[in-house]
């Protein structure tokens, strides 16, 4: 085996090698979509953020705009602050809302921005103010077995 | 009683040895890196090193991550489209091979293959006495045998983890859109949306750097301190194989917990 | 700085943990001498050949070799005296990776900044010197014992070196092999003017060519001469080593039990 025919192949592993990692980044990851620009990022208190995870997605009219950048705990009201990294090349007026939404049925959990009116818009370090907990599934099932028990309650005294 | 102590002093002395075993390794280490040099001056070396351990694994690696895509994409549906979810089969694919089964599996492979190849190349040079011939001709053998080894290896395990990944993802693709019928849009845009360059792919080939680490430092030490007979080479290549594939389990687990649960904001 | 001892040896001892191997080496070669360390198997010799190449440290006694205590040189003074140095080792120990050029040439690309050129015409010089310039190309797997020895003697001798040594040289070698590698030994050693040392068990090659024999027995310099005067000598142990007797002051029998009290056994049962 002479000196350039292993010169050759090792070439051509480095080379298989560095282009299976740009597929993988490319064409199977989300390299593409990523976007050098800069982010900027707003604050939302939620009464419950459900199973919301940090880099979970921020859509709106659901395209992806941002990503869940930090959780955090405020002891003082007891509720979750979210922060959230909204990339730069997209603006919100400063009354959008923030709503904690599940994808599909039971799938991942992520936040949705509904734009507002306001002419002026969120700035790095802004709070959104209008937000919506996420719903939590016990408290629904709870709710529904007691409206059901409501209703037959109300039906036996009315036929009574 | 005597039975009971005996074994306990035999048992201490087992893992005194293994420390004692440990620390000399990982000075042989330590050396080996500070002594790197001519590794890289001479690069040379390294490449041919880098043909023998890494090219000459190509065929297995890509045929076995083919073959794990493709079982990886038969199972995956048969699960998924009991729940409906059967367009996230190329999530599942992805997600599995470039997390866990890429680094994992070729890293398995590589030290049955590479491993044992270089521990008994170094322990048969040391048997037949190349080693002491080197060092009496005033050239270090470990900078000169050992070092380009070690770096071959940690430079080819990474490009075979990689490569096994994307073989596996088209195996499964093979096996999803062209085989089953998943769609194929669905296939690509779920993977792409799902699989993240940071915390997949980069942590996928953080592991397998590691991996690459360990399972060379162990083949090249084993091989450098085998006993220079028959036996004692055999012996080594078939120790480099088992602690080589048990520390692949082991990191993994450490490295998959820091990796993957430690950033969710819990 | 010419040395006029190239090897000092004194009251030299070994030990394998808590095996000795030398228990008290005395002995000196001259510049220019072609010296013979004789013995039988496990005696010790090729534990001296270490000690001289600083492979081994003795735990005890003194090794001075090139005017250097071999015990007491850093790594790096250690590596300069060996360049000084040239080995040939048992069986050859060729690099079996590369060419019979490649591996004369080692030491010359390693230690040297020669040109191409330069290496390619000392390289086959050296392998000229030994008959092998014909087999440049060869691997070591294609050579035969005899041919690999002689590889290993040019390879040993590539950079002129002024002590060189050979253990166990004439080890598995048929007759005109033998012979050849011995009459090379000699003729290197002169027409470089260099000191060697070699550590065999084969006395009557050995004894043609060699100016000085030291004869090791368990651990000590029992005899040493000349070799008429080792052919002439009386001393025992030199007598039973150069005639091959079956007894001697090196025992026949290993140390057992009486005959008749390990028959005793086989006739009760």
């Amino acid at each position: 085996m002479n000196r350039s025919a292993i010169d050759l192949w090792v070439g051509v592993l480095v080379a298989m090698g560095l282009a299976a990692l740009l597929f993988l980044a490319l064409k199977v990851g989300n390299l593409a979509s990523i976007s050098t620009s800069e982010v900027y990022q707003v604050q939302a208190k939620f009464a419950n953020i459900g199973g919301l995870k940090v880099r979970a997605p921020i859509k709106s009219a659901g395209v992806v705009v941002g990503r869940v950048a930090e959780v955090r705990f405020d002891n003082e009201s007891y509720e979750a602050v979210v922060m959230l990294n909204i990339d730069g090349r997209f603006k919100f007026p400063r009354d959008t809302a923030a709503k904690i939404l599940t994808s599909g049925l039971l799938g991942e959990q992520y936040v949705g921005l509904e734009a507002g009116g306001d002419t002026a818009m969120l700035k790095g370090g802004d709070r959104v103010r209008l937000t919506q907990s996420a719903v939590v599934l016990e408290n629904l099932i709870s709710q529904f077995m007691f409206s059901k028990a409501q209703e037959s309650g109300k039906d036996s005294k009315d036929s009574k | 009683m005597d039975d009971v102590s005996a074994f306990l002093r035999k048992l201490g002395r087992t893992v005194t040895d293994k420390l004692w075993r440990l620390g000399f390794a990982s000075r042989f280490f330590v050396y080996m890196l500070m002594h790197s040099g001519t590794a890289f001056r001479r690069f040379r070396l390294t490449v041919r090193e880098i043909y023998f351990t890494g090219v000459l694994s190509l065929i297995i690696i890509l045929v076995s991550g083919l073959f794990v895509g493709m079982v990886l994409g038969l199972q995956g549906y048969d699960t998924l489209q009991r729940y409906g979810s059967s367009e996230a089969l190329g999530v599942l694919v992805a997600l599995s091979l470039v997390r866990e089964l890429g680094p994992v599996v070729a890293g398995l492979l590589f030290a049955s293959r590479a491993g044992s190849a270089i521990t008994a190349e170094i322990g048969l040079m040391k048997a037949t006495e190349q080693i002491s011939a080197m060092e009496m001709m005033a050239v270090d053998p470990i900078a000169r045998v050992v070092a380009p080894r070690f770096w071959a290896g940690v430079i080819s395990m990474p490009l075979l983890a990689a490569l096994f990944s994307a073989a596996g993802i088209f195996g499964g693709y093979l096996v999803g859109v062209h085989l089953i019928g998943v769609d194929q849009g669905a296939f690509w845009s779920q993977m792409q949306a799902a699989v993240d360059v940071r915390q997949d792919i980069l942590n996928g080939v953080i592991k397998s750097v590691v991996f690459g680490v360990a399972v060379t430092w162990i083949a090249v030490f084993e091989g450098y301190d085998a006993p220079p007979t028959a036996e004692g080479v055999s012996r080594a290549t078939t120790r480099t194989v088992v602690t080589s594939s048990l520390a692949i389990l082991a990191l993994d687990f450490v490295l998959t917990a820091l990796m993957f649960t430690g950033g969710n904001g819990k | 700085m010419a040395e006029e001892y190239i090897v000092e040896i004194e009251s030299l001892t070994f030990a394998y943990d808590t095996r000795p191997i030398l228990k008290g080496v005395d002995l000196v070669i001259r510049r220019g001498q072609l010296v013979a360390i004789m013995g039988g198997s496990g005696c010790g010799k090729t534990t001296l050949l270490r000690i001289i190449g600083g492979a081994l440290r003795p735990t005890g006694g003194s090794a001075r070799v090139l005017g250097s205590e071999m015990s007491s040189l850093t790594k790096d003074r250690l590596y300069e005296q060996r360049r000084r140095m040239g080995m040939l080792f048992q069986f050859g120990a060729l690099f079996t990776d590369m060419s019979v050029f490649e591996n004369v040439a080692f030491q010359m690309r390693e230690h040297t900044d020669l040109p191409g050129e330069q290496i390619r015409d000392l390289v086959l010089m050296k392998l000229d010197a030994v008959g092998l310039r014909g087999a440049a190309e060869l691997m070591p797997a294609e050579l035969s014992g005899g041919m690999a020895r002689r590889v290993a003697l040019a390879r040993a001798v590539a950079l002129d070196p002024t002590l060189i040594m050979y253990d166990e040289p004439f080890a598995g070698l048929d007759p005109i092999s033998l012979g050849v590698i011995a009459r090379l030994i000699r003729r290197l050693n002169d027409s470089l003017g260099a000191t060697s040392i070699i550590v065999t068990h084969d006395v009557q090659e050995t004894l043609q060519i060699v100016d000085y024999v030291y004869f090791v027995s368990e651990g000590r310099v029992v005899a040493s001469g000349t070799p008429e005067e080792v052919r002439k000598s009386e001393e025992p142990f030199v007598r039973q080593f150069v005639n091959g007797e079956l007894d001697g002051p090196v025992a026949f029998h290993y140390p057992a039990n009486d005959y008749s009290a390990d028959l005793d056994g086989l006739r009760a049962a």
